[in-house]
């Protein structure tokens, strides 16, 4: 299994330990990754507010960077936000001649070209599909029996795009959660919107979104996320939520590589689970007590 | 040419709200696209009540209305849409048309999204100390920033918000590729 590999800027950054922990969790699934050389930002929700030609174009940079790697012709994704530019400018170019064209001229100012032969895939995609519940099992070294996790899919990974997962009811994550012994939370906030950049620009409608989710995965140890986006607003403001609603609305949030890096018996350190913003201490004794895991 | 035909055309130049008309032109206002909105309980028109000010040419009305700043490309709108309408993308098209006529509705979204850009545009990646910086600085109030401080130092302290941008030591600005995407947006149409 072999992946050219786009980060995206948010992992060099405030998801940090969702990018170590992709790398930690994939190299111990045997899947070879190859960071595209000198990628740029993918523009975001940002160009997409601003010019259409914008957000294609710094998208299209990247495939057409990713076109000169002798690696794979599959690109690896983890943010969701990243994945659904690239996936959205690859759809386009192949479905407008004379977009592809326009892009063409533009890239040609740095001596790039795109003829869109790349394939984007999520970091979810790949995990469910290529590697998959059955390699999981084989991986496990550690039980993750008597936790209950929510899966929290967010927006742009399943939609607009149907690739593979139910839009409308995503289920991808249960059988690796499955794979790990553990239990799925039921809920139907899987798929539901977290405020995206509305937390940053329109807080108070936001946090609304947030406080949906959070009283939703009452019950459960920990959610498990596909998305830097996703991950900051469900940890970043629980204190705020909590104090709000007169309820205890904490809970431990993690990246699902970090979760299935662990039931693959990483170390905390391997998986940099001292970087995340919302573990409880609850959720950290009983991973201790458990699983012998601590850092 | 006939008149009509120069009329048309006229009309698609001069009219920026045309392109949008096209994609929401077979919309039968059933309103699942509010139903399905998680931030239409914060607009003041709802999605569909703006589709229909589109079609019907409002400018002024949707360009003083909060409601497309509001979308968070969630995307349940275009996934349920019975007419199969590209609803996400006509609401990122009233932001596009927003931000190039600075409307005062879309102040804070393009203080954000025009910061942001400007980091990629200098450093080819986003550098979040500066972008968050400047983001508050150019939104003028200062409570804003307050409700984040603890978020902030929280990151720092985790070593997540880096002092240099990304790509130090590397010369990865997208200035070319702004200014060309920029020409050829104005010159090819």
């Amino acid at each position: 299994m072999k992946y050219l590999y786009y980060p995206g800027c948010s992992l060099e950054g405030t998801a940090l330990e969702y990018n170590l922990s992709t790398l930690a969790f994939m190299k111990a699934a045997g899947a070879d990754l190859e960071e595209i050389d000198n990628w740029t930002c993918c523009g975001a929700s940002a160009a997409e507010s601003v010019s259409r030609l914008l957000s294609l174009s710094l998208s299209a940079r990247n495939l057409a960077l990713a076109e000169k790697m002798n690696g794979s012709r599959e690109i690896l994704v983890p943010c969701s936000a990243c994945y659904l530019n690239l996936k959205k400018t690859a759809e386009t170019v192949r479905t407008e001649p004379d977009i592809l064209n326009k892009l063409n001229i533009i890239l040609g100012e740095d001596d790039l070209k795109l003829t869109g032969f790349v394939r984007v895939r999520h970091l979810l995609d790949v995990v469910s599909q290529d590697i998959g519940p059955g390699v999981l099992k084989n991986l496990k070294k550690r039980s993750f029996a008597g936790f209950s996790i929510a899966p929290y899919y967010g927006c742009q990974c399943i939609r607009p795009f149907k690739v593979f997962d139910d839009p409308e009811k995503p289920v991808s994550m249960e059988p690796l959660i499955k794979a790990a012994d553990a239990d799925v939370h039921q809920w139907a906030m899987g798929g539901r919107c977290c405020g995206a950049s509305n937390m940053n620009t329109k807080m108070d409608i936001g946090i609304e979104l947030v406080t949906a989710i959070l009283k939703g995965a009452k019950g459960a140890d920990a959610i498990v996320t596909v998305c830097p986006m996703c991950q900051i607003n469900l940890e970043a403001y629980q204190k705020i939520i909590s104090k709000r609603c007169g309820e205890d609305l904490n809970i431990t949030v993690l990246y699902l590589p970090q979760f299935l890096g662990m039931a693959a018996g990483l170390s905390g350190e391997d998986l940099r689970l001292d970087l995340n913003l919302s573990v409880t201490g609850e959720f950290r004794r009983k991973l201790k007590d458990n699983l012998q895991i601590s850092w | 040419m006939s008149q009509q035909e120069y009329a048309g055309r006229k009309h698609e130049t001069s009219d920026p709200l045309f392109e949008i008309r096209k994609m929401v032109n077979a919309c039968i206002q059933c309103g699942t696209c509010t139903g399905s909105c998680p931030n239409a309980f914060g607009m003041d028109f709802t999605p569909r009540h703006l589709w229909r000010l589109v079609l019907t040419g409002q400018k002024d009305e949707i360009f003083k209305s909060r409601s497309f700043g509001l979308c968070s490309a969630c995307y349940y709108c275009t996934l349920r849409c019975p007419r199969g309408l590209p609803l996400t993308e006509a609401m990122s098209a009233l932001k596009q048309i927003a931000a190039s006529e600075k409307a005062d509705v879309f102040k804070t979204g393009l203080c954000f999204y025009g910061n942001f850009l400007e980091s990629v545009r200098k450093h080819g990646r986003v550098w979040e100390l500066e972008f968050m910086s400047m983001y508050f600085i150019s939104i003028k109030n200062p409570l804003i920033p307050l409700r984040y401080t603890s978020l902030g130092l929280r990151l720092f302290s985790k070593g997540k918000l880096s002092v240099r941008p990304h790509a130090a030591g590397r010369t990865m600005s997208l200035e070319k590729l702004f200014l060309k995407t920029k020409e050829v947006e104005q010159t090819i149409r």
